[in-house]
């Protein structure tokens, strides 16, 4: 029972990390209808940044906000340069639709390289700024530390924060409606192709914070071949796909019921089945609820 | 007032609008009607700037509206409304009334304005915290021209309004398009396959056939017209 519990713990932590990856999918292809495989090396590229300035400030508290500007940075940019004249030029229509996503993976192999060519051989480092020790209870020590709070601290904080964005704001409104039905938005007088760019960024900033913590929570170190955050791309589809691709809710409760599966597996099955259930249940998803374990049968939700 | 010369519209090889030209005086509401295929939701499109066109202008107030982008003619005070109840189901009807407002980032004439429009359409009041595809067909269609009036519009593109809609229901949006019209001095292009009922609440009518215009003229006329009565009203 003791095990379960520790169980449940470190897969509730994994999972808000997914779910934060999984938010930053279903931002993407909600706003553009694009999945974004990229969205792996734009994670890579902020932690990078907040590595970097964690080394120059000391300062886990500075690294973070900026990495997650940086995220959101690079995001808005690789939208407006790249996706937007790719879509113009193909129609905007879907009928190529294969052609943008051939081309993020294209741009996932890009950021890789520039990483590559910039650090080399050398790691960049996030070690957890606070104690990864679990708390004692009855004298035990339980999966729980200071660390894995701030994780869970940080990543409800930002469920809060994008939650009331989308439900509570103009520019919540101007997101929703753009995904929804883009030609309405316009005539209605909404700057769509802005407000996309603006979904590209939250979406960056989301990631770069996936990533920051999935350090932070496994290795401590990054390196332009990461394989953790291969792991955390796939892992972030996967949950994504859980709660039916359109939903944040959705992406929020596939990413917790992926991290539970996962952490469970790995508990009291074994580490080498961990990545088999993860696409297992990617095929499952698919073949038997194409909508989402969480998505409504057909209908979308704001 | 509305001016629109020469104006041809391509969807790819084929040509939708073949030099187009009509007036419409400020504070007219003008039907166009035609049979499906005529060009009606293709001219309708060009002026809002959903469509390019190829050829030709379209005045709105002295100034070219053609080659604008939608989002910022309603910003010039023109607003349409697409075939087929243009509401966005996920939102709730509150929200979809909000949403054409937003541009004017300013939150107490929008509410303002929502009053208004909640006063003209009272049964969106009852409903403004469902979902818009909780309503009915005929109330949809009320949604569609309630978030067009959020944008304070001058000049109003409608297409189709009375698509799919019953009869009776027809008749009231029908009618309260024309209160709108003489109530807020707007001016109105209404694209219809219900030719009847349009010309009988129309100032003008223009009859387009295979994208040319095929008669002009108020619409008390064109209804007496024995050819556009054969062709277009049948009987």
């Amino acid at each position: 029972m003791f095990q379960f519990f520790n169980t449940l713990l470190i897969g509730i932590t994994a999972g808000s990390i997914y779910a934060l990856m999984a938010i930053a999918i279903v931002l993407v292809w909600r706003s553009t209808r694009v999945i974004n495989f990229a969205q792996g090396g734009l994670a890579l590229a902020s932690s990078f940044v907040g590595a970097a300035i964690l080394e120059k400030t000391g300062s886990f508290w500075v690294s973070l906000p900026i990495a997650m500007l940086a995220g959101a940075i690079f995001s808005a940019g690789i939208e407006f340069f790249f996706l937007r004249p790719l879509l113009k030029r193909s129609g905007d229509k879907g009928q190529e639709i294969f052609l943008p996503i051939i081309a993020t993976l294209g741009l996932l192999g890009i950021i890789k390289a520039i990483l590559n060519f910039i650090y080399g051989d050398r790691i960049g480092v996030i070690p957890p700024p606070l104690s990864d020790k679990g708390f004692i209870v009855s004298g035990q020590s339980i999966a729980l530390s200071p660390m894995r709070l701030l994780i869970l601290g940080t990543v409800l904080v930002l469920m809060a924060a994008l939650t009331l964005i989308f439900q509570r704001t103009n520019l919540g409104l101007s997101l929703r409606a753009s995904s929804f039905a883009p030609e309405i938005s316009r005539l209605a007088g909404v700057r769509v192709d802005l407000i996309r760019t603006v979904g590209w960024a939250i979406s960056g900033a989301a990631g770069a914070t996936a990533g920051i913590l999935q350090t932070t929570n496994g290795s401590g170190s990054i390196a332009p071949e990461s394989f953790e955050f291969s792991l955390l791309l796939v892992f972030g589809f996967v949950a994504a796909v859980i709660g039916g691709i359109e939903s944040l809710i959705g992406a929020v409760l596939g990413g917790l019921t992926l991290g539970i599966i996962l952490a469970v597996i790995l508990m009291y099955v074994g580490g080498s089945l961990v990545f088999f259930a993860a696409f297992l249940i990617l095929v499952l998803v698919l073949l038997l609820r194409p909508h989402g374990i969480i998505g409504a049968k057909g209908g979308r939700r704001a | 007032m509305l001016k629109i010369e020469n104006l041809s519209v391509d969807h790819g090889a084929i040509r939708a609008l073949h030099g187009v030209s009509f007036n419409v005086e400020k504070g007219q509401l003008a039907a166009v009607i035609g049979a499906n295929g005529a060009g009606k939701t293709t001219l309708l499109r060009a002026l809002s700037g959903l469509n390019k066109a190829s050829q030709g202008q379209a005045y709105w107030n002295g100034h070219n509206i053609l080659h604008s982008k939608p989002e910022s003619l309603v910003r010039n005070g023109i607003s349409h409304v697409c075939e087929g109840k243009s509401v966005i189901p996920e939102l709730t009807v509150a929200e979809n009334l909000d949403l054409g407002a937003l541009w004017r980032r300013n939150r107490k004439e929008s509410a303002q304005t929502k009053k208004e429009v909640v006063d003209l359409f009272p049964r969106l009041g009852e409903r403004l915290t469902q979902r818009a595809d909780s309503l009915s067909g005929g109330e949809r269609q009320m949604l569609a021209l309630g978030r067009a009036m959020m944008s304070k519009p001058q000049l109003l593109l409608l297409d189709e309004p009375s698509l799919g809609l019953a009869p009776l229901v027809i008749e009231q949006i029908f009618q309260s398009i024309r209160d709108l019209t003489t109530a807020m001095g707007l001016t109105v292009l209404l694209v219809e396959q219900n030719a009847m009922g349009a010309l009988k609440i129309a100032d003008i009518g223009i009859v387009l056939n295979l994208g040319s215009i095929a008669a002009t003229g108020s619409a008390s006329a064109l209804k007496e017209d024995p050819a556009v009565r054969a062709a277009y009203l049948g009987f």
